[in-house]
């Protein structure tokens, strides 16, 4: 039994250990530079870093899009946040900083980086402004990753240049009918000779507003029940395409949110994305990375709330001492501080996993659920710690308390995930 | 003028941090406090990199002096558009004592070995403010110097340079090759966007000491002693003119 247990572990271990070589291998492989900053920032013969270990590309980035975050958007938030409106020149600089074709190579004038900078550029941003934030993780993890992973060579050409230029995308797969149930959807595209009639209406898109191109997932054959849903790329000037106005919401306010229409669009049939009849493939596929990228929304969400509490709360005096430290005080700021990096290191360890190509969904379920939770916590905490102030508008935290809700419902609902996750361990205890 | 740029940059404590003294009264804490590229050097580099755009000039080439952290600087500066990078090694206990004379001891020794046409540095450093480095290096290599610049343009082989001085501002006009220090309103400098950031990976960044320039930096300053500046007192509010002037007495202000 003994024998038996250590020869487990002994095997475990081993592939614990190969595939992170081979993750790092593949870093190297990305850059045509060695990254040697990750083993001089240990003691030499380290081999498994912490969670919290960046390459040095990784720490610029993220230094460089703190600093913009800080000094280009943080100003207008709350303006983008009363009027509902996403700024114009906000939505240029995310361009001009590279921040909206991360993982595009540079020939298609990307960054050419990689998922795990995706990551934490989204953290930073949704650290400023959730909204933001939102726009360029659906860019990056959905609309970018769905044209790279499937576009034929005429489609990339086509659009990933503007995808990382000048050109916002939208994913549309919910309608009105059919949310969690995402299958069902109705939306019909019928086949004539060598293009498509697509009918039908799509709800709750993100970025529709500004999108220039949309990827509609339509069913073909409803006969086939899912095995019909197929993704059609649909410019935005197509005759048929009717964009409504946009969702008066709690929060995320200035990310546009609209109802759309398909009116018989006409849709070339080289206009299909991948394969027909595979477009719900595509859809799981893309949403459990998009899961990561919404993990690290919310996970900065809760971290730029904090930052900006904590601060207050060694400040306000009560009682002749700051209330932090209050014993009471202390130990719900611990619990929240905890809990926010507990949600850090599952959301950084779904996105190395992804990375190095390993199984990532029950982990990246996990990250999404988990910090959408703590999101939730923490903002909650946070207008409590605030006091009256944080019940106001003049400061930044019922924001963050009213943008933290979504996480818990979009991009697959909690429920989805746990039971989600649940299957994956059914599967566990199989053998 | 088609030449090579030498831009200088300094790794300081980040502007936003709250300096500490140590507890020893020997010098401020550094350890684990962020640090980023001085500020007016931030905008030398932006200089430089405008230069080149406008094909003024062929090459910026950006100039670090200290440890292995000074490379992260360094890499700031290719990110913002610098070609290449020369890390010069100073550690320990020779960096504690690095001054602006020994910097420019090391500049001038660079501007000859690259021979650069002209050398853009910070006015000073926000750490030391001691706005000196520049100077030096001018004197050094006996070229002329443009200080304070608030507005660089070249013309032909002379460059014009308005300088921002107490009374208003100086304009004057001094020959290439030559030394100029970026004050706050030359330019805005850029972000570095992701895609220059993974450009700036491939470019090279060269190592050297400062005994391969054949320099001996030695300090000829001994720091005694690091102290905060005194907590501001409480002031006292007075009801009447008269309680004022007898308040000022009593201090023997009056």
């Amino acid at each position: 039994m003994a024998a038996l247990l250590v020869r487990l572990f002994s095997k475990s271990c081993r592939q614990i250990s190969r595939p992170w070589a081979a993750c790092q291998a593949g870093w190297r492989s990305r850059s045509t530079t060695p990254a040697p900053d990750m083993a001089s920032d240990h003691p030499a013969g380290l081999v498994f870093p912490p969670l919290q270990t960046y390459s040095e590309e990784e720490s610029m980035m993220r230094e460089a899009v703190k600093k913009y975050a800080q000094e280009r958007i943080a100003p207008v938030v709350s303006k983008m946040d009363e009027n509902s409106a996403m700024d114009e020149e906000v939505l240029k600089s995310l361009f001009e900083q590279g921040l909206m074709g991360i993982e595009i190579e540079p020939e298609y004038n990307g960054t050419g980086s990689t998922f795990f900078s995706s990551i934490l550029v989204i953290e930073e941003l949704a650290k400023v402004d959730p909204s933001v934030a939102v726009l360029c993780d659906i860019q990056n993890t959905l609309i970018n990753t769905l044209f790279v992973k499937l576009g034929t060579a005429a489609q990339k050409e086509q659009y990933l240049s503007r995808l990382s230029t000048d050109m916002i995308g939208s994913f549309c797969l919910s309608e009105a009918e059919s949310g969690s149930d995402a299958f069902s959807l109705k939306t019909r595209a019928e086949k004539h000779k060598d293009y498509y009639i697509i009918n039908g209406s799509k709800m709750w898109i993100s970025n529709a507003e500004h999108a220039g191109v949309f990827l509609v997932m339509a069913n073909v054959d409803p006969s086939a029940g899912y095995r019909g849903i197929t993704c059609f790329i649909v410019d935005r000037d197509t005759e048929g395409l009717e964009i409504c106005k946009k969702e008066n919401k709690l929060g995320l306010r200035a990310s546009s949110t609209c109802p759309l229409n398909f009116d018989n669009v006409k849709v070339p049939e080289k206009n299909i994305l991948g394969q027909v009849g595979h477009g719900y493939k595509y859809a799981i596929g893309m949403l459990n990375e998009g899961r990561i990228g919404i993990a690290a929304q919310m996970l900065g969400l809760a971290q730029g709330c904090f930052d900006h509490t904590i601060p207050y709360t060694r400040q306000r005096v009560q009682f002749g001492k700051r209330i932090f430290d209050f014993q009471g005080m202390q130990h719900q700021i611990a619990h929240v501080a905890t809990q926010i990096e507990a949600g850090r290191l599952l959301t950084y360890n779904a996105a190395r996993l992804k990375e190095a190509g390993r199984p990532f969904i029950k982990e990246a379920c996990m990250a999404k659920y988990f910090t959408a939770e703590v999101a939730t916590l923490t903002t909650s905490k946070c207008i409590e710690w605030m006091g009256g102030v944080g019940f106001t508008k003049d400061y930044p935290i019922e924001k963050y308390y009213r943008d933290c809700k979504i996480g818990t419902i979009y991009e697959g609902t909690t429920n989805v995930q746990l039971s989600t996750i649940a299957k994956f361990i059914d599967k566990e205890y199989d053998h | 003028m088609s030449g090579r740029v030498l831009v200088g940059v300094k790794r300081v404590i980040d502007y936003a941090v709250k300096i500490r003294v140590k507890p020893d009264n020997s010098s401020v804490v550094t350890d684990g406090v962020k640090h980023s590229m001085n500020p007016f050097c931030e905008i030398a580099v932006e200089e430089a990199v405008k230069m080149k755009e406008k094909k003024l000039i062929k090459e910026v080439v950006a100039v670090s002096c200290g440890p292995q952290q000074a490379q992260e600087t360094i890499r700031t500066a290719l990110a913002m558009g610098a070609d290449r990078g020369i890390h010069v090694e100073v550690t320990g206990k020779d960096y504690e004592t690095l001054g602006p004379l020994q910097i420019s001891k090391i500049m001038a020794a660079l501007a000859k070995k690259e021979e650069a046409q002209l050398i853009i540095l910070g006015k000073q450093a926000i750490d030391d403010d001691c706005n000196q480095t520049g100077q030096m290096t001018a004197a050094l290599l006996d070229w002329p110097q443009g200080t304070f610049a608030s507005e660089v343009s070249l013309e032909g082989d002379k460059i014009k340079v308005v300088r921002e001085v107490d009374g208003g501002l100086e304009t004057i006009k001094i020959n290439v090759p030559a030394v100029i220090t970026a004050d706050l309103r030359l330019n805005t400098p850029r972000y570095a966007t992701l895609p220059n950031i993974m450009k700036a990976k491939k470019k090279k960044i060269a190592n050297m000491k400062p005994a391969d320039l054949g320099v001996d930096i030695t300090s000829r300053l001994e720091v005694l002693r690091v102290d905060e500046p005194p907590q501001r007192q409480a002031g006292v509010k007075v009801e009447t003119v008269e309680d004022l002037v007898s308040k000022l007495k009593e201090a023997g202000l009056v």
